[in-house]
């Protein structure tokens, strides 16, 4: 839970009626929402690491490619995709 | 040496080792404080491969483990309300409560989900407006902002079933309380690289100037940990102490200031229980009165007396470096992942469960 995964911005959707960013982020194929309001300046395609739903920092392609290896081999992706099941369905 | 394919390169970081035995000309205790740095340290047998002048001691470096047992019992009694909705990280769930962890209070009936992120319980807050969603929101500096966002989120959608259950502990002044304790004997620090990527390290500067230690702010990943080793060698060696970046590549001086931004308008500091520990002045957040109508503490005022620990378990000496895992009795006996005596032995990043997973009692 501690550890920050680095993924890729695919796209930004404004919410609150422009308040806020939130990016669909893809991690190795699996996408999420992060929201990007700590990173004003983040855009498409660029690499950020995110710590439960909020992106962090941002990182170049090659860090972010070496780090997601090796969270993938400590097994720490799991975290993005084992909780789905818990949640509710989106309507 | 049996990890080493692990390594992202072998070579470098045998390189490493290396430079370490040429460095070192007398004992030093280092401690690693993030949990991520003694899963690393563990899962690849730096710790047996480093000279043995170097002792590593793990630190406290784990929300999960030093969480108060009162306020695991608090989350649990509150997911055993009728109307309450818990959210939680997965790494919660087994954690021991005095008489039952939350995942055994989920058999029982209580709605307990399992997220990845606090904005995912914002919007299960929307679409139950007849349930009272609560988020247990542990973590370091690192998790902070998304769960002080969280808050945000739910005040501007005027929410009013959403409140967090916030049990937050801070490095720093964790530091100064392990350096402060006359037991144990630490010459150096490796700080963590997440936890500085939101804070920067500001703080730190006065800490090693004034206990003249060194602190290097380190990654989790087995080169930046030996390399952050290597440094705090370095400067122990040559009688310095300051802060130095070996995360440089993620971690900025000023750290993130906009997630600073987003903690203080959120959260304010108090003193804080750690578990195994025991209280630590002003190494805590909790939610200031201005969203008082989101903090759960406040919101459901519930009582829980104060239960005591498992007196077998040792957790709080091995978190201040005191005594190694295996140097409990109950260790790998009663006390196993699959059935937790005390935190250190639930979360991966425990030290209790490093060494579990990783000594050869079980395959890795
Ligand atoms: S092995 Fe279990 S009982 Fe012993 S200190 Fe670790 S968590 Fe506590």
């Amino acid at each position: 839970m501690c550890l920050a995964i680095p993924g890729k911005i695919k796209s930004i959707e404004l919410q609150y009626g422009g308040a806020v960013r939130m990016a669909t982020v893809s991690f190795g194929g699996i996408t999420k929402e992060a929201s990007l309001e700590m990173l004003p300046d983040a855009g498409i395609d660029d690499y950020v690491l995110v710590h439960v739903g909020v992106a962090i920092s941002k990182v170049d392609e090659e860090e972010a490619q070496k780090t997601f290896k090796y969270l993938e081999e400590l097994g720490e992706i799991g975290e993005l995709t084992d909780v789905d099941e818990y949640l509710p369905k989106k309507n | 040496m049996k990890y080493m394919s692990e390594y992202r390169d072998p070579e470098v970081a045998k390189a490493y080792l290396e430079e370490i035995k040429k460095t070192v000309t007398q004992p030093w205790s280092i401690m690693e404080v993030c949990g991520g740095q003694t899963h690393s340290l563990v899962k690849n047998g730096i710790i047996d491969m480093l000279p043995k002048e170097v002792t590593m001691i793990h630190g406290p470096g784990c929300p999960v483990c030093v969480t108060p047992l009162n306020i695991i019992d608090k989350a649990i009694h509150l997911a055993l309300e009728e109307n309450v909705i818990l959210c939680s990280f997965g790494d919660m769930l087994r954690v021991p409560g005095s008489k039952k962890n939350l995942l055994e209070a989920k058999a029982e009936g209580a709605d307990i989900r399992i997220l990845y992120s606090p904005l995912e319980a914002v919007r299960i807050a929307e679409d139950n407006p007849d349930k009272e969603i609560v988020f247990f929101a542990v973590g370091f500096e690192t998790t902070a902002p998304a769960n002080a966002l969280s808050v945000i989120h739910a005040h501007r959608k005027e929410l009013k079933n959403y409140s967090i259950l916030a049990s937050h502990v801070l490095v720093p002044p964790a530091i100064k309380a392990v350096i402060d304790d006359e037991e144990s004997k630490i010459d150096g620090f490796l700080a963590a690289g997440h936890v500085c990527t939101i804070m920067g390290n500001a703080e730190y500067h006065p800490l090693s100037a004034t206990y003249k230690v060194p602190i290097v702010v380190t990654g989790f990943e087995p080169l930046d940990v030996l390399q952050g080793i290597l440094m705090v060698l370095k400067q122990l060696e040559g009688s310095k102490a300051q802060v130095e970046n070996q995360y440089s590549r993620i971690v900025k001086e000023e750290g993130n200031p906009e997630a600073q931004k987003m903690i203080h308008k959120v959260f304010e500091i108090k003193n804080q229980i750690w578990r195994g520990i025991g209280e630590i002045p002003e190494s805590g957040y909790q939610v200031r009165p201005e969203y008082a109508d989101f903090d759960a503490n406040r919101k459901f005022k519930i009582e829980i007396p104060e239960a005591p620990e498992n007196p077998d378990c040792i957790s709080g000496q091995i978190m201040k470096g005191l005594k190694k895992p295996f140097e409990c009795s109950q260790f790998g006996k009663k006390c196993k992942p699959t059935n937790p005596l005390g935190a250190p032995m639930v979360s991966s990043e425990g030290a209790c469960a490093a060494y579990y997973h990783f000594s050869g009692l079980v395959e890795a």
